[in-house]
């Protein structure tokens, strides 16, 4: 087990790497200059050279990458072309403000999908599971912004239920703040519910489907130990659909943080976009694909803690 | 005689409801079992075989309905609260299956799965379960066997893995052990070993021994009974010496004139013509009348009532009668 995570982690940094290169290099295809977007067209051409110094863009490409890559790792991602403030605090809070619905979001979908996944598989074709089934495919159909349009329109246009945006202010009271929180992370938990939901499911009908679960209630075991059996084998193919659905979750839901206008880092790419940011979109692509790098290996350890066969 | 038998088993029928009707995987098995007797139900595959197993710890799926008694202690297994029905599976009753890597749990070491049972039904420790289940690996000669305890199922070998479920179904001292083709998915070495483990521990446990098997070779090696199963009824049991020398069901003789051992040597091997009919589509007579050579107008139209030749030796065939007198 030491071997195979020590293992994991080394083929990590390869993959690293890679996604830096990707990073960095991708946003140098996209069409547009910055320093073109933010000079006035009559600037003259000696402006323009000591811009592009300032910004380093002067520099041969490897250099531009390896001087990027260094500071990245020190946590400098150095200044927003649009408004010269230091990209990294705009990334921190940005994420932190997605991390808070993201982690929310996880919970409730995560596990709402597991019970109803569970209860569909133990319940195969009978009335629970019909239930269950039409639950997690709405789940995964409904499309989020018109989920989040509707609950807007019913809690906090018809009725007055709950704040229809935004995330209040830090004098607020604690419980107030909450209130805010309330529309976008329900939102958000919908399609994990569903995803998670089916491959509950389905996976425990596989399960169920196998010899083994018959052979330990011939061994005298009962509804809940086999339960407990049927569950840790069901957890890796489940952990790994998981581990997938929080890094999207991560990287915000644009149309989601939009509705609500929540200042997450879905809503930080979308503007740095627009803006040929070019800093803010190499910080927030690099520190997000590092999560998901991350939460893949985390989820990979998982797994093989959990299923012997995949230590190998 | 009855409060002797250590399994007393009447009637008993297992209905699969299907879309396309319902259909009797088994029917009316009746037989009981003395303690320390083993009998082996023999049959074709889709004979029932497996299912009368399954059926008799009432294992069947929900669409399955099981009818009859199965008595074991006097107790009806299938009339039992649900938990003390899981308290005799796998205490007094417990099962053996054919394919150890798809019946034992592959994400649980051999030794958690051993003391997990112990502790359910014994209540004890989960550190004195494993110390037993040890000793219970020793005792199917598991070689190092406290290493073998926390392999999982992937990391041993067929007949090992065969071994360690067998000492899982011994775990708790049951009385009777139902085994299902244990055989069958082993290379023909390790069977033979496999075998000679199960006779000396029945013969050293006393216990009562149902073995399911297509082998005739199997059949007659271990057990002292047989029964021949066809299209879910037993057509004929006896003792293996009867069976063997004198068998009496035109099935039971086809199967032994298809084997090695009841062919004669220089002999071109015989073959029973067609194959078993469909469970939901049986003829309307005897199950066996379209492969059969002396089938008559009766065969085709009525089902055959067991006859009682004697005790614990029945035979399912209007037939019977002129065969027993070409036999003398």
């Amino acid at each position: 087990m030491l071997v195979f995570v020590i293992r994991r982690l080394l083929q990590a940094i390869p993959i690293l790497i890679g996604v830096s290169l990707v990073v960095f290099g991708l946003v140098h295809l996209v069409p547009g200059n910055p320093i073109d977007m933010l000079m006035p067209p009559e600037a003259s051409p000696e402006v323009i050279a000591q811009m592009k110094a300032a910004f380093g863009f002067d520099k041969p490409l490897y250099m531009q990458y390896l001087l990027w890559l260094s500071r990245a790792i020190s946590g400098d991602f150095g200044l927003s072309i649009f408004n010269s403030t230091p990209v990294a605090g705009q990334l921190m809070d940005a994420l932190t403000n997605t991390l808070k619905l993201a982690i929310l979001a996880a919970i409730l979908g995560f596990s709402a999908g597991i019970a109803l996944g569970l209860i569909a598989g133990f319940n195969h074709n009978r009335w629970p599971d019909k239930i269950a089934s039409v639950i997690t495919t709405a789940g995964v159909s409904m499309p989020h912004y018109w989920c989040a349009i509707v609950m807007v329109l019913a809690c906090a246009v018809l009725n007055d239920w709950l704040p229809a945006q935004g995330m209040g202010d830090d004098q607020d009271p604690f419980l107030d703040r909450l209130q805010y929180l309330v529309m976008p992370v329900v939102t958000l938990s919908f399609i994990p519910m569903g995803v998670v939901g089916r491959l509950v499911r389905a996976t425990v009908l596989e399960i169920l489907g196998r010899e083994f679960p018959g052979a330990l209630a011939a061994k005298g075991l009962t509804r809940w130990p086999i339960l407990r059996h049927v569950c840790k084998n069901a957890a890796p193919p489940v952990l790994a659909l998981m581990g997938l659905q929080f890094g999207y979750l991560l990287g915000g839901s644009i149309l989601v943080e939009t509705v609500f206008n929540w200042p997450g880092s879905g809503n930080l790419l979308n503007i740095a976009i627009f803006r040929r940011d070019i800093p803010v979109l190499q910080a927030t692509i690099l520190v997000l694909a590092s999560f998901f790098v991350v939460l893949n290996l985390m989820v990979d350890i998982l797994q093989a803690a959990i299923d012997p066969r995949l230590r190998r | 005689m009855a409060t002797e038998a250590a399994v007393d088993v009447r009637n008993l029928t297992a209905m699969f409801r299907r879309r396309e009707g319902d259909m009797a995987a088994v029917n009316g098995a009746t037989f009981s079992l003395a303690r320390g007797e083993v009998m082996t139900i023999l049959g074709e595959s889709g004979s029932g075989k497996s299912v009368t197993l399954k059926a008799m710890m009432g294992l069947l799926p929900d669409y399955a309905s099981i009818t009859g008694e199965v008595r074991v202690a006097g107790r009806d297994i299938l009339k039992l609260p649900p938990a003390a029905l899981a308290k005799a599976r796998g205490g007094e009753l417990s099962m053996i299956f054919q394919e150890p890597m798809a019946a034992l749990d592959p994400v649980y070491t051999i030794g958690e799965q051993i003391a997990e049972t112990i502790v359910k039904h014994e209540g004890i420790t989960y550190a004195s379960a494993m110390q037993r289940a040890l000793a219970l690996l020793e005792r199917v000669a598991i070689p190092s066997a406290a290493r073998r305890l926390k392999n999982y199922p992937h990391e041993m070998s067929g007949g090992m893995r065969q071994r360690a479920m067998i000492a899982l179904a011994l775990a708790c001292n049951p009385t009777v052990l139902l085994a299902d083709e244990p055989t069958t998915a082993l290379d023909v070495t390790v069977q033979i070993q496999i075998l000679l483990l199960l006779r000396e521990l029945q013969q050293e446990l006393g216990m009562s021994v149902i073995f399911v098997t297509h082998d005739v070779g199997v059949a007659a090696e271990i057990s002292d009974r047989i029964a021949v199963m066809y299209a879910g009824r037993f057509v004929e049991t006896g003792t293996v010496r009867e069976i063997m020398r004198h068998p009496k069901h035109p099935y039971s003789k086809g199967l032994l004139n298809s084997t090695v051992l009841g062919g004669l040597r220089g002999r071109r091997l015989e073959t029973i013509p067609g194959s078993p009919p469909s469970l939901s589509a049986l003829p309307r007579g005897c199950a066996f009348s379209p492969r059969c050579a002396q089938a008559d107008v009766r065969c085709l139209t009525t089902q055959p009532d067991e006859t009682v030749l004697g005790p614990g030796t029945i035979v399912r065939c209007f037939h019977a009668n002129t065969a027993m007198a070409e036999a003398i």
